[in-house]
């Protein structure tokens, strides 16, 4: 137990330091404050030239949705990266136990998406002179958090495909293009043609970023319980079958010696 | 003359080859335009503006992709040769250095090209949005003279960062701005004031607009010269950029330390 703890902590963190010892101001910039502010920005103009939602609803959306940014590249990375540099070989030949191994490096990358987030909420709401109120900030956090933690999940089965995959980015390009259509970030829900509407009630995020709107909208955490819950459950099946799919690859991997040939 | 026009032909058919055959540049260069513009369509579908603005905002999303392709591409390219190992033996060739760049940015900008055609069919058989191009001819002047100066502006942003390793964040973000500012999305009128100087000077803002008067069958011309001007104007700033680089690159002997 002491061993596993000791591998998530220490082997997060050590990844999250290789991640991003290229993630420098010069990248964290640029990437996680400037971006996901314009994106708020855009779909709020594009929303106002269009005709529907009001500057809050885009501002929410976008910015809890931006958090699968990180979330999907970094984790994705996990994998990748390590290929890139040559490593991943020993880390799969390395006796260490899969499951910390790969949860710990989703920790800092929940962390990250969760700051990207909240960073997004509020230079958003500066410069689109959108007010949270005060009370609404904690639940808000919390709300995000979750959301943070779902989306990490669906990294870790990126993260997975990723050992049969070379080109990860694009792959992580593709889930966060399928989440700006489908979570609900800029179209309700209730205007998705159904099939639509249904395949986003199965994917993370969409519940979270109802919550928060519920939330920022004054709502109090008992009603949005079940919306969490949801989110958080997502969250643990996607991380569930990222771990399989991650034993099932590397297995076949060793069988056909082909961990290089991707 | 035929020397530079033969060069320029030919580094570009190469990097398109090379380009086509990548994942990232080609595949998702394609793919990745069309989740924003089914976004986009959803929302103008949903909301109160009508069917004129849906039509104007199809003709922006297409263009687009034509950035996309080449904002984050362009501006890490210099990067990508220097990782390659192949930066050095650009500078050296006896060509101007300017010469083999554009051509690279504008391979970026033709794959953007064929997520623009992507879109307009993709607008048309998906969501049903029909562009009725009052002027064929003059709107397939303005998109050629628009991709020209989206590479160009490609260009002028690579040479510009070839001393940022991490330029590719830099083309990153400056994705959304343009695709904004420029109006590709929502009227330069509903922007901040202060930023229409801003939308003066980038030439994806008069092309784009170009191709929008040839569709609605409205004058364009002035835009489509305004285009083509700041086009020239990027070139030349690119071509002094690029060669004032190269001497002080090969001066400090630290071109593949930067």
């Amino acid at each position: 137990m002491k061993s596993s703890l000791r591998l998530f902590y220490l082997g997060g963190l050590t990844s999250y330091r290789a991640l991003f010892s290229w993630l420098t101001p010069w990248i964290l910039i640029p990437s996680f404050v400037v971006a996901p502010i314009v994106q708020a920005a855009l779909f709020s103009y594009v929303g106002r030239a269009a005709g529907v939602g009001s500057d809050s609803f885009f501002l929410i959306g976008n910015a809890v949705q931006y958090a699968s940014v990180p979330c999907l590249f970094a984790m994705g990375n996990t994998v990748s990266g390590e290929r890139f540099q040559g490593t991943l070989p020993l880390l799969l030949a390395s006796p260490a136990r899969r499951i910390p191994l790969f949860l710990g490096r989703s920790l800092p990358v929940i962390l990250n998406g969760f700051a990207v987030a909240m960073v997004a909420l509020f230079g958003g709401g500066l410069l689109l002179g959108v007010r949270v109120p005060w009370t609404a900030l904690a639940p808000l956090a919390f709300v995000v958090a979750i959301t943070s933690f779902s989306c990490a999940g669906l990294g870790v089965f990126t993260a997975a495909i990723a050992l049969r995959v070379r080109e990860s980015a694009v792959l992580s390009n593709l889930g966060y293009g399928v989440l700006l259509i489908f979570s609900g970030a800029n179209i309700p829900l209730y205007l998705l043609p159904s099939w639509m509407a249904t395949v986003a009630g199965w994917l993370p995020m969409t519940h979270g970023i109802a919550a928060a709107r519920l939330v920022a909208g004054g709502s109090g955490m008992a009603s949005i319980g079940g919306l969490l819950l949801q989110e958080a459950g997502l969250g643990l099946m996607y991380v569930l079958i990222g771990l399989v799919l991650l034993a099932y690859f590397e297995n076949e991997a060793r069988r056909l010696s082909t961990l290089d040939a991707f | 003359m035929t020397g530079v026009l033969r060069l320029v032909l030919i580094a570009w058919w190469f990097q398109l080859k090379i380009r086509s055959r990548s994942a990232f540049d080609g595949l998702l260069s394609m793919v990745y335009p069309l989740f924003f513009a089914t976004t986009i369509f959803l929302m103008y579908r949903a909301g109160s503006a009508g069917d004129t603005a849906l039509v104007s905002a199809a003709v922006g999303a297409s263009v687009m992709g034509v950035w996309s392709a080449t904002s984050t591409t362009a501006a890490s390219s210099l990067q990508q040769e220097r990782r390659q190992g192949t930066l050095e033996l650009l500078v050296a060739a006896p060509s101007r250095f300017s010469l083999i760049i554009f051509p690279l940015t504008l391979s970026m900008a033709t794959v953007g090209a064929y997520s623009l055609v992507a879109t307009l069919l993709w607008g048309r058989f998906v969501f049903g949005i029909h562009i009725a191009v009052a002027q064929p001819l003059t709107f397939a002047l303005a998109i050629f003279v628009t991709v020209i100066a989206i590479g160009m502006l490609g260009f002028l942003l690579a040479v510009s960062s070839v001393r940022y390793r991490s330029a590719w964040a830099l083309g990153n973000m400056l994705e959304m701005p343009v695709w904004l500012i420029c109006g590709f999305l929502v009227p330069l009128s509903v922007l901040p004031s202060w930023l229409h100087p801003v939308a003066w000077v980038l030439a994806p803002t008069w092309g784009l607009d170009a191709i929008r008067a040839a569709a609605e069958g409205r004058p364009g011309w002035t835009s489509l010269g305004l285009c083509v001007v700041l086009t020239v104007v990027y070139g030349l700033v690119g071509a002094l950029v690029s060669g004032w680089l190269v001497d002080s690159a090969r001066r400090d002997a630290k071109l593949a330390l930067t």
